[in-house]
């Protein structure tokens, strides 16, 4: 059975349709990397998929259960998690109290303080840190974690490397491997196509609220993406 | 009188202010409602001690643990019923609801109680004090309930900062959208908040009728200094709204010591000083400092 199942779905941001009737499945173990153009609608996509947009329609199933209408809170208890756009650590907590607010969902896992900072090395000296006075890659590490201490069984997200030194995103794509094999199924929004294609296993293409393309990461070029990106020519859906 | 002994019941004065402005610092912290029905509230906590304490005949201490767990029931539901609805539509809207709710409370509690003052009888602690020579005398009361503020103010801080469920409501006040997506139900949350935050008002307001006499329309002056205890000590700091609550009690008995009539004003005059030299402040940060400033004059 599909771990997530999406159909048609629709999302609105008043009279704009963000998202229109985007219908995809994902498999446990899949790491999918979604891209398109800035406004193509793949943030509202992650965030309806999370609970905090809501459905204009269509509906989503998690696991075989139908969480159209359930509020972000308890897909979080299923095991869906967003790091969402901008990070959104609580601003006045330390980096360790960022992390333990996620404990209280109480799914326990692999991931704990002790995986996380395996993980996120770097974190470690810096957990007692204020949130706010961290670096962009220091806290988008620190948002990552946050999310895998909830033990999600799949992982929104969104802008993976915006704002990211090169540096850290060479070790954040290294640690996506790491995810996935600590059980982990990923949708991924990037906008560097290369890295994206590099450790996926699938690439989605969004224009205007659609998807416009949907591939294995191996059996789809570069010039493909970057013409279902920009609407050149229709890349066909499904292969 | 001396000074010592004026600076000893002004502390104690602003330990009462302090457990008073508590609550309102709590929910505007959290939920950032300024409940204008918060002295109201703590009147009703007042007459309900007053009422069980009257009819089983029990210490109003005995009738106040029954009263708290009540407060914090209503403090719940006025969240999930009213509050929550207004935060809905905007920051003003949960002012207005507020103080329509305080005048209901107000005529509700006159109906039921009529115009007579009241206070609760705790015996010979109203009167008993520690002479500590030299002219300083320390109440019992006032000392007790200076205690009971420290460990109201300690015991929520510790428990903001060191508890599960104090650092989801930390959180939630933070960014609740992004508190959801960590798996905290922010609605369950803000209404537990509520529901502290009342039951604080619920102290404080038996505290006040141990120490001086209430009336159903109490509340609106209760209100004041909360609110005056919470701005001086600064929005959002639970130990800033104890210095507020001192400097307040501070400059009501000093301004009192002066002329009896000054005990009301003073207090007023100290927080419109406090405001008006925050905005200086604030005017002269954002032209490059006070020093600047005051250099650039020629």
């Amino acid at each position: 059975m599909s771990l997530l199942a999406i159909d048609r779905l629709d999302a609105r941001y008043g009279l704009l349709q963000a998202v229109r009737k985007v219908t995809f499945a994902m498999e446990p173990g899949e790491i999918v990397a979604l891209v398109g153009a800035n406004g193509a609608g793949k943030s509202t996509l992650l965030r309806a998929i999370a609970g905090a947009h809501p459905l204009a329609g269509g509906r989503i199933a998690f696991d075989g259960e139908d969480v159209s209408q359930t509020r972000a809170y308890t897909r979080v208890a299923r095991g869906i998690a967003l790091v969402p756009e901008g990070r959104r650590l609580f601003p006045e907590m330390t980096v360790e109290e960022n992390l333990q607010v996620a404990m209280r969902v109480g799914r326990r896992g692999y991931w704990t303080f002790e995986t996380v900072f395996q993980l996120f090395p770097f974190l470690r000296e810096r957990r007692r840190a204020i949130a706010s006075n961290l670096s962009g890659g220091e806290r988008q590490a620190a948002a990552i974690g946050r999310a895998l201490m909830t033990n999600p069984r799949l992982v929104l997200l969104d802008e993976v490397s915006l704002g990211l030194a090169p540096v850290a995103i060479e070790g954040l794509y290294r640690n996506m491997k790491a995810l996935q094999q600590g059980g982990a199924t990923l949708l991924l929004v990037e906008q560097e196509l290369t890295r994206a294609m590099s450790v996926a296993t699938r690439v989605m293409c969004m224009l205007e609220g659609r998807i416009v393309l949907d591939r294995p990461a191996g059996d789809v070029t570069r010039q493909q993406v970057i013409d279902a990106y920009f609407g050149l020519r229709r890349a066909g859906g499904h292969a | 009188m001396n000074l010592l002994n004026l600076l000893v019941q002004g502390v104690l004065l602003g330990g009462y202010y302090a457990s008073l402005a508590c609550g309102l610092s709590l929910m505007f912290g959290v939920m950032r409602i300024i409940n204008l029905a918060h002295g109201d509230l703590a009147i009703l906590a007042a007459f309900l001690t007053f009422v069980i304490s009257d009819y089983f005949d029990v210490s109003p201490f005995l009738a106040l643990i029954a009263v708290l767990p009540i407060m914090a029931a209503v403090g719940w539901v006025l969240q999930r019923t009213i509050l929550e609805r207004s935060l809905r539509s905007g920051m003003l809207v949960p002012l207005l609801s507020t103080f329509g709710l305080s005048i209901a409370l107000q005529n509700l509690m006159f109906a039921q109680f009529g115009a007579d003052t009241r206070n609760l009888d705790v015996g010979d602690l109203s009167f008993s004090s520690f002479d500590l020579g030299g002219g300083v005398i320390i109440p019992q009361l006032g000392l007790l309930i200076f205690g009971v503020a420290l460990a109201l103010l300690g015991g929520l801080s510790m428990f903001l900062k060191h508890t599960s469920l104090g650092r989801a409501i930390r959180a939630t006040a933070q960014d609740p959208d992004t508190a959801e997506l960590v798996g905290i139900n922010a609605r369950a949350v803000y209404a537990i908040a509520a529901a502290i935050a009342v039951t604080t008002v619920a102290l404080a307001g038996a505290l006040l009728a141990m120490r001086a006499n209430f009336d159903p329309y109490s509340g609106p002056m209760q209100l004041i200094f909360a609110f005056e205890a919470v701005v001086i000590g600064g929005i959002g700091s639970l130990w800033g709204t104890l210095a507020g609550g001192i400097v307040l009690g501070l400059t009501q008995t000093c301004g009192a010591q002066i002329d009896p009539r000054w005990f009301l004003l003073s207090g007023h005059l100290v927080f419109l000083a406090i405001l008006g030299a925050r905005l200086v402040l604030e005017w002269s940060r954002a032209r490059g400092g006070l020093g600047a400033l005051l250099g650039s004059r020629r």
